[in-house]
């Protein structure tokens, strides 16, 4: 049933003007980056810049998902870590085990954050904020707190570390195959419009008759089961399971989420948006480690997380902008 | 925790529970320790578990007064980490060598200082910006502790500075000072609560914020207020931490503590809707968070066990009050 109009490049431009600003920020930060450092473009940044970045896509689109529904997933990070010490373990009987396997203990948790929401009526932040601490234990009790290194002999460090068609990292093949899956299910299939009306109104869509709880559990079940192929990615193109490695991820995927457009009170987003968001928020990164390089500035590692903080403030002033505005023009809601 | 109160079959475990939940975990807590966990009742116990629950018990306060007006405050670990960082940067410059003293004001108004200025941060994208207090609390809950450690250079500061250090290992009366503080944090916020108008609209906001804005409250005031509130006393918080090792650690100084709080004051009665604002009840969750830690660690658990039974301790304490919600 495509009989959707979110295709349509011209109507997509009028509809959604920040994920437009987003795209065209995007692609001018590539062209600043080309023309001022010599290897930006090179084949060696391109590739690991999308290995390394693919991780917070498929985290940040899953999230999509949850703060499209009013919700918000604070477990990413620590359910990565997690299935990132499962893949690990796996590692030994090939890809084909590991990362279902690792996907679904990710999703396992989404389930359990579901199931907290939804059945037991636990706020999302205070549920999935418990099962950050609980996935953290988790990963730290099953791994012995320390690394646990993948097994080198089988294929599963070959989706982190070789490229298909000489060109392109497994990694960010698969995480696009995963994108452009959600992006079906939520512009064309009815459970994807059910998702974006309980971000409208949770009370009006049940009173629709619209299966919210089914929505709810789904919308967490992705986000989960995108954190676990983001531990996937982590234990194969590192090469070992990380149960420390998560910090701050929520945030950053968070911050992507809101830079593409996607309202933080729910009802609105789009998985493309949320994915230019993730890649500008990676290549302001990746712009001030060449910078670093050059020595005109300095950075320490510590102001990562200040110029995180920083980018999502700016974003989230940018938005409420926006939607006072939108809110003026008599065209919200 | 049904078996503990199966003798008595005319009692009704669910209300109970509801009602009183923080003091039955409390009893269950105290009794299984008295029972299982070797030297529990010694004076030592006391003194380890009053000047290790003092900072969660500051934190949760604060952390209670917000959750009172419908908001949360996710940075208050982070606000610790600042001003646990800025104190010993200040007393142990070139100024605070020169005029000991003052070294040791400033090293506590300056952080408490730039702590209530993160309150007035978030108060600000919470009360003006209309940002939901999750998502504005969430940008100083990673960039303040990435400022402290950009003020650091993520190095260890350690000092020995017996001034600074009685924050964290003076004794009034043979117990801990910080446990003193805490006390008289408690009865002020107590009073401030129950016999101010500010009190009383930080009530009437978690209650029903349309009305209190209809009623021409000084709503954005008042919330600006108790995010203000929150990360000064979050910044004590820090201050006594840093001063019960002798050595700030920016990227440790309030880890997680925001769970800490947030658990204390809901097992302390708080409401996340709104409303209440149980000031002693966020001490009694501080003394129940503090005993199970503490439980876990006397009988050779591992730290990593004790946070999934923090995550479990949490979902309960949120559902039981949900419960007494409908």
């Amino acid at each position: 049933m495509l009989n959707s109009d979110a295709f349509d490049l011209r109507k997509y431009v009028s509809r959604n003007p920040q994920s437009v600003a987003v795209w065209i920020a995007l692609f001018a930060l590539i062209a600043f980056g080309v023309l001022r450092y010599d290897n930006f473009g090179g084949a060696y940044n391109f590739s690991s810049f999308l290995n390394y970045n693919s991780m917070f896509i498929v985290i940040s689109m899953g999230m999509c998902f949850v703060i499209i529904t009013g919700g918000i997933d604070l477990s990413v990070g620590s359910v990565a870590a997690f299935t990132s010490v499962i893949a690990a373990y796996l590692s030994p009987y090939g890809l084909e085990v590991a990362l279902p396997l690792a996907v679904l203990a990710g999703a396992a948790f989404g389930a359990f954050n579901a199931f907290c929401i939804i059945a037991l009526r636990i706020p999302p932040f205070i549920a999935t904020l418990a099962t950050m601490l609980g996935a953290k234990g988790g990963a730290l009790v099953i791994s012995g707190a320390s690394t646990i290194a993948v097994d080198w002999g089988s294929n599963f460090t070959r989706m982190g570390m070789e490229k298909a068609f000489n060109l392109f990292p497994w990694s960010i093949v698969i995480v696009a195959i995963v994108g452009v899956m959600l992006w079906i299910i939520l512009e064309t299939t009815s459970l994807g419009r059910t998702i974006l009306a309980i971000g409208g109104g949770e009370d009006a869509s049940t009173l629709m008759g619209l299966k919210v709880n089914r929505a709810k559990a789904f919308v967490y079940m992705v986000s989960g089961g995108c954190a676990g192929l983001a531990g996937v990615i982590l234990a194969s193109g590192f090469g070992a399971g990380q149960p420390l490695e998560g910090i701050a991820w929520e945030l950053s995927a968070i911050a992507s989420v809101v830079v593409g457009g996607t309202l933080l009170t729910g009802g609105l987003g789009s998985i493309p948006a949320t994915v230019a968001g993730a890649l500008l928020l990676g290549l302001v990164f990746n712009i001030l480690n060449f910078e670093n390089g050059r020595g005109t500035i300095s950075f320490s590692a510590y102001w990562q997380m200040v110029i995180r903080g920083g980018f999502l403030f700016a974003v989230i002033l940018f938005q409420t902008r926006m939607t006072k505005g939108r809110k003026a023009k008599g065209a919200a809601t | 925790m049904s078996q503990s109160n199966q003798t008595h079959a005319s009692l009704k475990i669910g209300p109970l529970l509801r009602d009183h939940g923080g003091v039955v975990a409390l009893i269950i807590i105290l009794a299984f320790n008295i029972l299982f966990t070797p030297n529990f009742l010694q004076l030592q116990t006391l003194f380890v578990n009053i000047s290790q629950v003092a900072t969660i018990a500051i934190v949760a306060m604060g952390m209670t007064l917000v959750i009172a007006t419908g908001g949360i405050d996710l940075s208050v670990g982070a606000v610790m980490a600042l001003a646990g960082a800025l104190a010993p940067l200040i007393f142990q410059s070139q100024f605070g060598v020169d005029y000991p003293a003052l070294g040791i004001a400033a090293a506590i108004v300056v952080p408490l200082l730039a702590a209530a200025a993160c309150g007035l941060f978030n108060g600000l994208m919470v009360a003006v910006l209309n940002v939901q207090p999750i998502i504005a609390t969430l940008i100083l809950f990673i960039s303040g502790r990435g400022i402290a450690q950009v003020l650091t250079n993520g190095n260890l500061q350690t000092f020995n500075n017996k001034s600074f250090s009685y924050l964290g290992t003076g004794q009034i009366l043979g117990l801990p000072f910080q446990g003193w503080l805490a006390l008289a944090i408690a009865v002020v916020l107590f009073l401030v609560i129950t016999h101010t108008i500010f009190g009383r609209y930080v009530l009437a906001i978690g209650g029903n914020e349309r009305a209190a804005r209809l009623s021409g409250g000084p709503v954005a005031q008042v919330k600006i207020g108790v995010y203000m509130i929150c990360a000064g006393l979050s910044g004590i918080a820090g201050l006594i931490v840093v001063a019960i090792n002798s050595a700030s650690d920016a990227a440790r100084n309030g880890n997680l503590m925001e769970l800490d709080a947030i658990a204390a004051a809901v097992v302390g009665g708080a409401l996340l809707q709104g409303g209440r604002a149980p000031i002693f009840g966020a001490i009694l969750g501080a003394v129940i968070i503090q005993l199970v830690k503490y439980t876990l660690l006397a009988n050779g658990v591992e730290d990593e066990v004790a946070l999934i039974a923090k995550a479990g301790i949490i979902l309960a304490a949120v559902y039981v009050q949900q419960a007494r919600k409908e």
